[in-house]
């Protein structure tokens, strides 16, 4: 009967290719917009303008403060509410690169709140303009508090990125599920989902470690 | 720079955001509270008991990861590991398709319970960990000068220091748990976001069903993280005053 078992999931060989493919594609695409959207949320809300870093304060409240599954619920079927028609996909790529670039926003913000005043005064001192103390002062400086953190976030993104199957995408995890129903065998179908998350996911996980250590390590020279 | 205080912005664009949609029926969401209060009630308790098995599974693993003997600290690494790396929807379905398959057949609820706290334990081991390793070496030595036994040095030195550094990420933690119970909807048990999809299903009123349960979340998250100030600034005075 295993082998029996084993033989159909070697069948849902090229679907389970596909569903990896999806994963991968919906975090790539997400994982860069949400990167250039949260980088400028960031600067944005450190930016001088009450009411604009008011506004983006609240919104990113709003999505750490509810589950991802509710969000693509409401994009999902919401929008087309609004005359806004969306596909699975579309709807899925919206609610995850406004997630990542939600949690990014707050990476970035900690990341510039850690560069000292003196820096930013230098900056003005020496004659530069907003855009190239924020580009040639600030944001290098800020980039080793931003960058682990930055990679444990990709980490997450990839893993929420499961949750987009509610709405019938063919992810990774939209594949097991189809599996399981025709091979009944929930703990060796779940076990191959995991290992092709873990696959992707683990030296994310490990990159993050290691920028974490070499980060710290740059820090500790500074201060001594 | 000092952050204005955001929350009521948060109040002030979803009624607007209202507004926009039209024939948004309240009539219906006061229709359907009782199910939403009955959904709320079902995602706090199930939390609690979660986020309670995911702290005792938290401590056994960070005991284990702690030890020197490569026999305890190498699984409880490889655990945690592989938590970390997989997404929690995998890890529900693995459970809930993969127990029938063992001979355990368990309702809904209590397969979600336990995959929450197996998920959440991983985490919590970490901060758990992170915490015993912030106090100062200097610390324990001066417990073993002092004649203290391993568990004196533990209870009396290392644990209260510790508790103080790991209740503030141990909330956060929470509030990613009260999240998460979210994905057991799809498991079909009967919390938050299961009421508000039965609204949708049920009369087509996927914008009544939703935003309600969003604002019931952030109700929770909301009071999550002014638990988690509250704490932070009680710890701090408590911090201060030794």
């Amino acid at each position: 009967m295993i082998w029996q078992q084993l033989q159909s999931l070697v069948g849902s060989y090229p679907l389970a290719l596909r569903g990896l493919g999806m994963t991968v594609m919906l975090s790539l695409i997400s994982l860069v917009l949400g990167t250039l959207i949260g980088f400028g949320l960031g600067i944005l809300r450190t930016g001088g303008n009450r009411l604009v870093s008011g506004a983006i304060g609240a919104w990113v409240d709003l999505i750490r403060g509810t589950p991802f599954l509710v969000q693509i619920f409401l994009i999902f079927f919401i929008l087309p509410e609004f005359g806004i028609e969306l596909d699975a996909f579309t709807a899925g790529i919206i609610a995850l690169t406004n997630l990542a670039a939600c949690f990014i926003c707050e990476i970035v913000v900690a990341g510039i709140r850690s560069v000292p005043t003196g820096q930013v005064e230098a900056a003005l001192a020496s004659g530069l303009s907003r855009w190239q103390r924020m580009r040639q002062v600030v944001l290098p400086q800020a980039m080793r508090i931003v960058l682990p953190p930055l990679v444990g976030q990709y980490v997450l993104l990839i893993k929420d990125s499961s949750v987009v199957s509610a709405i019938g995408l063919t992810d990774l995890t939209r594949v097991g599920w189809l599996v399981v129903q025709r091979v009944p065998n929930g703990l060796l179908v779940f076990f191959l989902v995991g290992v092709g998350y873990f696959i992707v996911c683990y030296p994310l996980i490990l990159l993050a470690r290691r920028l974490e250590q070499r980060m710290g390590a740059a820090h500790g020279e500074v201060q001594l | 720079m000092a952050i204005p205080d955001t929350s009521h912005y948060c109040l002030l664009t979803t009624a607007y955001s209202l507004t926009m949609l039209e024939n948004f029926s309240f009539r219906t969401i006061v229709e359907y509270l009782p199910l939403f209060g009955q959904g709320l009630v079902t995602t706090v308790w199930l939390s609690l008991l979660s986020f309670a098995g995911a702290l005792a599974v938290g401590i056994v693993l960070a005991a284990m990861n702690l030890q020197r003997g490569w026999l305890f600290r190498v699984p409880a690494k490889a655990y945690i590991d592989a938590v970390r790396a997989t997404p929690l929807l995998a890890q529900l379905y693995f459970l809930y398709f993969g127990l029938p398959r063992l001979g355990i057949i368990l309702p809904e609820l209590v397969v979600g319970i336990l995959a929450l706290s197996l998920n959440s334990g991983a985490y919590v081991a970490e901060i758990i960990r992170a915490g015993i390793l912030s106090i100062p070496r200097g610390q324990v030595e001066a417990g073993v000068a002092s004649g203290m036994t391993y568990v004196q040095r533990m209870r009396l030195v290392i644990l209260p220091q510790a508790f103080k550094v790991t209740i503030p990420p141990l909330l956060g933690q929470a509030i990613v748990l009260v999240k998460d119970s979210a994905l057991l909807s799809l498991i079909a048990v009967a919390e938050l976001t299961r009421a508000g999809q039965l609204l949708a299903s049920d009369r087509f009123m996927p914008a009544e069903g939703f935003v309600t349960i969003a604002a019931f979340y952030l109700l929770l998250y909301y009071g999550l993280k002014g638990l988690a100030a509250l704490s932070g600034r009680w710890l701090g005075l408590a911090g201060a005053r030794t």
